[in-house]
């Protein structure tokens, strides 16, 4: 068992060495057929461990493999938990990944940096898999930090633009933030409990109920929602929810698989699983699962709003991602892991579908990722079409898609839970959000399937010739990604609603929101046909229609919109002032404290007083004592003369 | 009767004078050099009346050292000083300022 689990980590590794260290030995066809086959090996054998549990009905994996070291009783290991959330995630992680590797030969073509991408990828594989099949907070961190650098790595691939460094830095500088909470969470969960492992600190933190610290003097904390807190505000660096969103739009700049895996599909989501994996602490904080589902209701709503203004097809997608990862947070906030997981689990299928079709239409664009001059690809890329129609009617939840599954089981839950005892303003307030949310989702989302798939061809002659369907590399990815976000959905019987999830998951029984769901869930065509009465899927068809009618049918509308409300354009255009804010307040605050100690500090006292100081005044007074080094032997016998005159006097006045 | 004190009073104007040689005298530095000896002499003669009046011989063997290590000393004195004429074509004691910080 333990040598199948690290054959799962490990194969991507040795992937991401060969061609990241010989790659330029082996080769280019070599460098992507190592890698590809590590990472297809990880899928096969992850595949294989989803059967032992489902079928074989396994056990839950927990040992430790290698004890790093042992400090004051602390013991810090390297060691595997494998249960159904860590079997769904290795799915996940792996089938994405490897469509991803295959989709990459046709992307990357001709890029100088072929073997260093593929050696990144691995990597990236690597560690994502390293986070989450960790039974310990070190390994965990040790992953979490690892897809950090990878992402910056790749965000920056293209390292001669000037936007993709801006970008790489910005994404890590964020991330910092989060990681400095999360790293104060898991000191905390140390300080309280002694432990690193899971299991120990899942068993010793109910004791800690009641228990009260204090942070600042006179005001008493709950020790488990300052833990819950700051787990969670690493969730938010790496799951990229509000105010820590800024960095997600922006890793764009790098190459369009990456933003399929890693910004989309699966380090985003490193947040969301970590919290699930956390639910037996965060369900003992109904305050910090409170400030979870408010961070998520604000992140789903309004980047939703932000997705409506941009041009660029990746950004749009991008958009959707953050108000997607929004309400895989609402539903951590309602205590509806399950359902979280389970829309992260589609979402990372159809997202990485989109985004992956978006990289085939700007391959076939030569690189323009303007959608205002695209238009009427319908007929040059039918794939392409087909799968990113299905890719967006799986992300506004249309009825019988897999997101249509997942997220009316968030809003439905979340609809549950303002109706539980603990419920306050927030509840309501998150369910109004993710309800406009499902509109917002449905009208960007159409509006960039129309303004690139359909209406007039708005790019040059020249592009327009060379117009064409992408290789099979490109689409055979895109159509093995179109079929889960098809029927991922219909898992929801057994995942969400069954007791698919069992120890690895706990849910406070006061918060038991999908509980009640799954009293009432009779199958998914039942779910369909019951989600169709809902307003969820009103509100989603509002969209589509509003898309339509706006963007195909009468396109003077959205010149109307921008003419009368020019000031919310510009507050959209602007990401609410966000970047502007950390730009100018926190990263210009910190320049200028850095510029005020480097001239302040190190120029004038260190440089200025201490080393230039100490030489000039020593300078000032050899200057004094060199006047009486006159040169002249008189003045030196002057000086002994003196001299022993007064030795006399006092010898023959005192002494003796 | 000559009494010590008439000596000593001898020896003190002796070195007071040569005292006054090296502070007053900017000129040459072989006054410099006969004022040291003078100085020597002025001391030798402080021994000598000691010796005269205690009855101790020590001073007067004293003196013969100090005579032969004068002679040995304006000698060098004396080779110094041509070598620095030859460098420096005075013997000007301003001019001599080397050790000027």
């Amino acid at each position: 068992m333990e040598n199948l689990f690290l054959t799962i980590v490990l194969a991507p590794l040795v992937g991401s060495v060969l061609a990241g260290l010989f790659g330029k030995q082996i080769g280019r066809k070599a460098s992507h057929w190592v890698t590809i086959s590590g990472v297809a090996l990880s899928c096969a054998l992850s595949f294989y461990v989803m059967k032992l549990f489902l079928i074989d009905g396994m056990a839950t994996y927990n040992e430790s493999v290698y004890t790093w070291l042992v400090s004051d009783g602390i013991k810090f290991e390297i060691g595997f938990l494998v249960d159904k959330l860590t079997a769904i995630m290795l799915v996940v992680v792996t089938f994405v990944s490897l469509m991803v590797h295959i989709y990459t030969i046709g992307y990357m073509h001709d890029d100088p940096g072929y073997q260093r991408f593929f050696s990144y990828i691995a990597l990236f594989t690597f560690s994502m898999l390293m986070l989450v099949m960790a039974n310990n907070f070190l390994q965990l961190f040790f992953g979490w930090e690892a897809v950090g650098l990878v992402s910056y790595l790749l965000i920056g691939f293209w390292y001669t633009r000037e936007t993709a460094i801006f970008a790489n830095l910005k994404a890590f500088l964020v991330n910092r933030v989060g990681d400095f909470g999360f790293l104060l969470g898991i000191a905390a969960v140390l300080m309280y409990t002694g432990s690193l492992d899971y299991a120990t600190v899942f068993e010793k933190v109910p004791s800690l109920v009641g228990e009260t610290m204090q942070i600042f003097p006179g005001m008493e904390w709950s020790v488990l929602t300052v833990i819950c807190i700051l787990l969670f505000i690493g969730a938010m660096g790496k799951s990229a929810q509000v105010p820590l969103h800024v960095w997600l739009p922006d890793s764009m700049e790098g190459p369009t698989p990456i933003s399929a895996l890693i910004h989309a599909a699966t380090m985003v989501t490193a947040g969301i699983f970590m919290v699930s994996r956390m639910s037996p602490i965060f369900e003992l904080s109904t305050t910090a699962l409170g400030f979870v589902l408010f961070i998520g209701a604000v992140t789903a709503l309004f980047m939703g709003f932000l997705g409506l203004v941009q041009h660029d097809i990746k950004r749009v997608v991008a958009y959707s991602t953050l108000s997607q990862l929004g309400y895989m947070t609402v539903a951590l906030g309602a205590s509806a892991y399950s359902a979280a997981i389970f829309h992260l689990m589609t979402h990372a299928f159809f997202k990485a579908l989109l985004f992956l079709a978006a990289g085939a239409v700007i391959i076939a664009m030569h690189h323009e990722q303007d959608m205002r001059k695209m238009g009427g690809l319908r007929k040059y890329m039918p794939i392409t079409y087909w799968t990113s129609l299905v890719g967006s009617l799986a992300l506004i939840g249309f009825p019988g898609f897999a997101g249509f599954f997942s997220k009316d089981t968030i809003i439905e839950a979340v609809h549950a839970s303002t109706q539980l005892d603990h419920a306050t303003w927030i509840h309501n307030f998150a369910y109004i959000a993710v309800l406009a949310g499902v509109f917002i989702t449905a009208l960007y989302s159409f509006r960039m399937f129309f303004l690139v798939f359909h209406g007039k061809e708005r790019m040059d002659e020249h592009t327009r010739e060379h117009l064409h369907e992408c290789k099979a590399v490109v689409t055979v990815p895109l159509i093995l990604l179109a079929i889960p976000s098809v029927f991922a959905g219909y898992l929801l019987g057994d995942v969400v609603m069954g007791d698919y999830f069992g120890a690895a998951i706990y849910v406070a029984d006061a918060h038991n929101v999908i509980a009640g769901l799954a009293a009432d869930f009779h199958g998914p065509l039942g779910f369909v046909l019951h989600g169709m009465q809902g307003p969820a899927f009103w509100l989603a068809m509002g969209g589509l229609f509003s898309a339509w009618f706006i963007y195909m049918k009468r396109p003077s509308i959205a010149d109307w919109f921008q003419d009368k409300l020019g000031f919310l354009h510009t507050l959209f255009e602007n990401k609410y002032y966000m970047d502007d804010l950390f730009i100018n307040v926190f990263a210009g605050g910190g320049r200028l404290l850095g510029k005020g100690l480097w001239k302040q500090g190190d120029v004038n006292v260190i440089d200025g007083l201490i080393v230039n100081g100490s030489a000039a005044a020593i300078n000032w007074f050899a200057g004094v004592v060199r006047v009486v080094q006159t040169g002249y032997l008189y003045h030196y016998a002057f000086v002994m003369i003196v001299g022993l005159l007064g030795l006399l006097s006092w010898f023959v006045w005192w002494g003796a | 009767m000559i009494a010590l004190s008439h000596y000593l009073i001898v020896a003190a104007i002796l070195f007071s004078i040569s005292v006054a040689g090296i502070f007053i005298n900017r000129k040459n530095i072989i006054i410099l050099l006969m004022s040291v000896e003078l100085m020597l002499l002025a001391v030798n003669l402080n021994f000598i009346a000691f010796s005269y009046y205690l009855n101790d011989t020590a001073g007067q063997i004293f003196v013969f050292f100090i005579l032969t290590v004068a002679a040995a000393e304006a000698a060098i004195g004396l080779a110094i000083l041509i070598v620095l004429f030859r460098k420096r074509h005075s013997i000007n004691v301003d001019d001599i300022s080397g050790m000027k910080g």
